[in-house]
């Protein structure tokens, strides 16, 4: 078995009938990261536990115990997931040596399905960023090319499953973070409704926007993650009762009967000849499966990108108070104690504690809540919000899925956009409205650059519809020329 | 100090914040214990701390005890209130915001009733919220310490109108806020350890003026008696001021018992903006008329009520009614020796005057009262009855109180019960007669006043234990002679 292209279920297959270890397939992924990664950086941790948990998940194959569906499969793990006696960082100085006592509820349901834990990857500090440049542990590269950005902020997640130093690993998405990096890397992935996956133990950066999703390297990997990580979680009031599909095992390809909404918002003019082939292929090859092609309207998504920069940035401020220098985390140097006041002590601590795109964006927050703004910014932002979402669920009237481009050219240089702040969120213009609107997304790989860059497509679809649209991504799939590539490094 | 509201020609205007720690078994947004007696930050947990990612999730009994305060209080029940957060840094707020309800608080408009120097009073209540506690920081000079066992336990803050106007009237209405929450079971009043905590706003304008003056807010106020004091300090200290032609700052003060004063704490000159909005991490507290109508079905009869119920059914005069509804536990103890004494008057007389004096006495409360209703309602009814004096009785008590035993296992042991065989008074009473001829003939020469003197000593000679309406009617006939 060729670990660079087995699927999930090949290789839990593989290890419950002991063709091979659980241990042997941890090690096989811990060597490619050892040898390769100091290119990437994608890792900020690496696990050195994990034998022990592949030994572990042997011994209990060896007693005859059902391990579960993901037996044997090494993750890596955005290092935005708490992870119990793991350091968890944000890509944050602030929290450089933090180790919770507590697993995230995803990593917590992944583990009991069987997945060992590699490390943790690299990401914009606080998943604030659109090209993992804002890491405090340094820049992840693009695998595919080494000068270019592998996108953000789930960029070292992106970069990690792209050279398959991981066999599957999780991502979060706040406003396309991880369907944009997984678009620049040539992977697939999901971000599912609001409410679907549990936020306990994910470091909040935007509340009502956050949620987590696999970045993987097909869509029958991303639909088994997804059938693992969903459901209701008591410590996490916001997410749904809905029922769970069977996500893998619905996947079909066959499109007839499927309505696939193009956007008219984002077909514009402005698009990268390449990202355009890309989606102009995309389209025919779902027509020849069946699917019906219509045109649907959602204006607001015009007024998605400094909606979303409000409303994040808002709940972001708050979010980020806890980081005080009080209870854990960085503190400033204690010889200056004494000669501060208590507010002094808050701004050395957040000041040397946090970058600079989290400090903007924190100041922003702060801005937009204050009173004599709060109406004209935050308050307004979410009226436009809730009209937004509105029309989303008129358009997801006249059809299943929506198929659009995830960015408007492919990867970025490094240091390319990072001096220019508003060209860097513009990045996120076809992105942001999903999660506004709560609705899933993913990003399938359908097309390459001349420069050799990946190019995604995304889909997105009605409030717990994922399994229309897997079945679109898996569709679309068979046809894909970047079908499972691998980058070597 | 005035009682009716006129200080030196001005008039004082006091609101009341009470926040009142619900007596649930785990914190507001997290399964953390609420028992006080804990060490230094045990009752803490990832979430009671603000560790990165962690999430709260509302406790469903602390939202079920605060619709029935509401209730109690007269409020309307939003269908759906908001939790909002309020954000500021201070060490022992471990997320930097601490959770409450600001624009869409669950109860609204209520009203509280009391009575106070023989007037009702009607005090408004502008809105109770949900919300969390933070820590507490204890400050070592060089140094400070956080205990975080407070940091979420779940508070029902109550906000009243500005609508008393005497120190008196302050303290009343927050003593009857009290008892209508101990009577509720949702609060245990306890203002030493903090379970109740009262900001009183104060403010005072000149009689003539319509328009409030600046207003003070004072902290660290733990007794209903520092409320009155406080106020009272502050109407003075802040007339004083205004006729030295100062200015009232907007500030927060803080009691200090041992000095009896108030002293600044910060002003809010420069006010914190607080940067409220909607918590994205709960969902709104939604609450359905089948909800309102199970919880004010389970809402005990309240205070007032419950004293005019005892004034029709059971004849008490007004002030026992207050009395014994000051306190639930008193007035179930009441009620339950009542029922067995046969005759509430008794019954209350007894609580009221022996009782509470013991109790009292012995720094217990009524729940570790050694006597239990039914025994002191059974001594009731046996007074009633006329196996026992009144006398009697009292010496019965004081066995109850000391042994704990029955009053009837008492009577039967010491030989208590009462003489009423007629024969054997007459006895009693020939052999007092012909002891004392002198005072008979005495009496019978007109000295009626000696009727006392007879009366004693057959008393002394039956041990105390003769009927004295019958040694009263039958000496009466004998001495006629």
């Amino acid at each position: 078995m060729d670990l660079n292209t087995a699927t999930f279920k090949d290789i839990s297959s593989a290890v419950k009938t002991k063709k091979i270890s659980s241990l042997e397939v941890s090690q096989f992924f811990l060597k490619k990261i050892k040898g390769h990664d100091s290119k990437l950086n994608s890792y900020i941790t690496i696990n050195d536990k994990v034998e022990d948990e592949a030994r572990e998940i042997d011994t209990r194959l060896s007693r005859g115990e059902d391990v579960g569906p993901l037996a044997g499969v090494p993750f890596g793990i955005k290092d935005m997931f708490c992870t119990k006696g793991l350091k968890t960082t944000a890509a944050s100085r602030i929290l450089e040596n933090f180790i919770p006592p507590y697993d995230a509820t995803v990593v917590a349901r992944l583990k009991s399905a069987g997945i060992t834990v590699l490390g943790k990857l690299n990401l914009d500090e606080f998943a604030m960023g659109s090209s993992n440049e804002t890491s405090y542990f340094g820049p992840t590269k693009n695998p595919w090319n080494l000068e270019c950005v592998p996108g953000g902020s789930s960029g070292g997640s992106a970069a990690a499953q792209a050279a398959r130093l991981s066999a599957g690993t999780l991502g979060t998405d706040t406003g396309g973070s991880i369907r944009q990096p997984a678009s620049f890397c040539g992977v697939v992935g999901v971000k599912p409704t609001y409410g679907r996956v549990s936020r306990y133990g994910i470091v909040s950066y935007a509340s009502s926007l956050d949620q987590a999703g696999p970045m993987v390297s097909c869509v029958e990997d991303a639909a088994l993650t997804l059938e693992v990580i969903s459901g209701r979680d008591e410590r996490d009031a916001t997410t749904s009762n809905h029922n769970v599909p069977a996500f893998s095992a619905n996947l079909k390809e066959d499109l007839r009967g499927v309505k696939i909404g193009l956007m008219k918002e984002y077909m514009t003019d402005g698009l990268d000849a390449d990202v355009q082939k890309t989606l102009d292929l995309a389209i025919e090859a779902a027509k020849k499966q069946g699917a019906e092609i219509v045109e649907v309207s959602v204006p607001l998504t015009a007024q998605a990108v400094p909606m979303y920069y409000l409303i994040a940035s808002s709940e972001a401020s708050s979010n980020l108070a806890r980081y005080d220098g009080i209870k854990y985390g960085y503190r400033t140097p204690s010889s200056s104690l004494a000669a501060m006041d208590l507010d002094q002590f808050y701004q050395k601590t957040r000041g040397e504690g946090f970058g600079k795109e989290v400090q903007r964006r924190i100041i922003i927050g702060t801005y937009c809540l204050s009173s004599g703004y709060y109406d004209a910014y935050y308050a307004k932002a979410c009226q436009v919000r809730r009209l937004l979402s509105e029309q989303y669920t008129q358009a997801f009237k006249q059809c299943d899925v929506i198929l659009s481009p995830v960015t408007t050219s492919p990867a970025f240089k490094i240091g390319g956009r990072i001096s220019d702040p508003l060209a860097m969120y513009l990045n996120d213009i076809f992105t942001v409205a999903t999660n506004l609107a709560g609705l899933p997304g993913m990003s399938v790989p359908y097309g390459r650059s001349s420069g050799g860059l990946p190019i995604g497509i995304q889909l997105t679809a009605a409030h717990f519809d994922e399994q229309k649209m897997l079945n679109v991504g898996y569709s679309l799939q068979q046809t894909s020329p970047e079908k499972w590539k691998v980058a070597n490094v | 100090m005035s009682s009716t509201g006129n200080f030196r020609g001005y008039v004082a205007v006091i609101g009341l914040e009470i926040h009142a720690q619900l007596k649930t078994a785990s914190k507001m947004f997290c399964r953390d214990s609420t028992e006080f007696e804990a060490g230094d930050n045990e009752n803490t947990s990832p979430v009671s701390v603000g560790m990165p990612g962690t999430l709260p999730v509302v406790n469903a009994k602390a939202i079920e005890y605060s619709v029935k305060a509401g209730l109690a209080l007269g409020c309307e029940i939003r269908k759906k209130s908001v939790f909002s957060r309020k954000n500021y840094f201070y060490p022992d707020l471990p997320k930097g915001y601490q959770i409450s309800q600001y624009d869409e608080p669950l109860c609204e408009h209520g009203k509280v009733t009391f009575h106070l120097d023989g007037q009702n009073h009607s005090i408004s209540i502008t809105r109770a919220h949900m919300e969390e506690d933070a820590g507490k920081s204890i400050h070592h000079g060089e140094y400070t310490l956080i205990n975080y066992n407070r940091s979420g336990m779940p508070l029902l803050e109550i906000v009243s109108g500005p609508d008393m106007r005497t120190p008196a009237e302050a303290a009343e209405y927050a003593r009857t806020v009290r008892k209508i929450l101990r009577y509720l079971d949702v609060c245990d009043g306890n203002l030493e350890e903090g379970s109740l905590r009262c900001d009183c706003n104060v403010s005072v304008r000149k009689s003539e003026q319509d328009e409030f003056g600046t207003k003070v807010e004072i902290k660290n106020v733990n007794s209903f008696r520092f409320v009155e004091k406080a106020i009272e300090f502050e109407i003075d200290r802040q007339i004083d001021a205004i006729e030295r032609g100062e200015k009232i700052l907007q500030e927060t003060r803080l009691w200090d018992p041992d000095k009896n004063r108030t002293f600044a704490m910060r002003t809010k000159e420069n006010a914190q903006d607080y940067r409220y909005f909607p918590e994205p991490d709960l969902l709104p507290v939604i609450i359905t008329p089948e909800m309102i109508e199970k919880f004010r079905k389970d809402l005990p009869e309240l205070p007032l009520d419950r004293a005019q119920r005892f004034m029709a059914e059971n004849g008490l005069p007004e002030y026992d009614a207050l009395v014994l509804t000051a306190e639930k536990e008193v007035a179930d103890y009441f009620e339950a020796t009542a029922k067995v004494a046969g005759n509430a008057k008794a019954a209350s007389n007894w609580i009221m005057t022996e009782l509470l004096r013991e109790l009292n006495q012995a720094e217990k409360s009524i729940a570790q009262s050694p006597i239990k209703p039914q025994q002191l309602g059974q001594m009731v009814a046996l007074i009633e009855k006329g196996t026992i004096s009144g006398k009697i009785g009292k010496q019965v008590f004081q066995e109850m109180w000391q042994s704990g035993k029955n009053p009837e296992d008492i009577i039967k042991e010491k030989n208590l019960v009462q003489i009423s065989d007629s024969s054997a008074i007459e006895k009693m009473i020939d052999e007092v007669l012909a002891a004392n001829t002198q005072q008979v003939a005495d009496y019978r020469g007109g000295r009626t006043k000696l009727f006392g003197f007879f009366v004693g000593a057959v008393m002394k000679a039956s041990k105390g234990q003769a009927n004295p309406d019958m040694v009263n009617k039958v000496l009466l006939e004998k001495l006629k002679g």
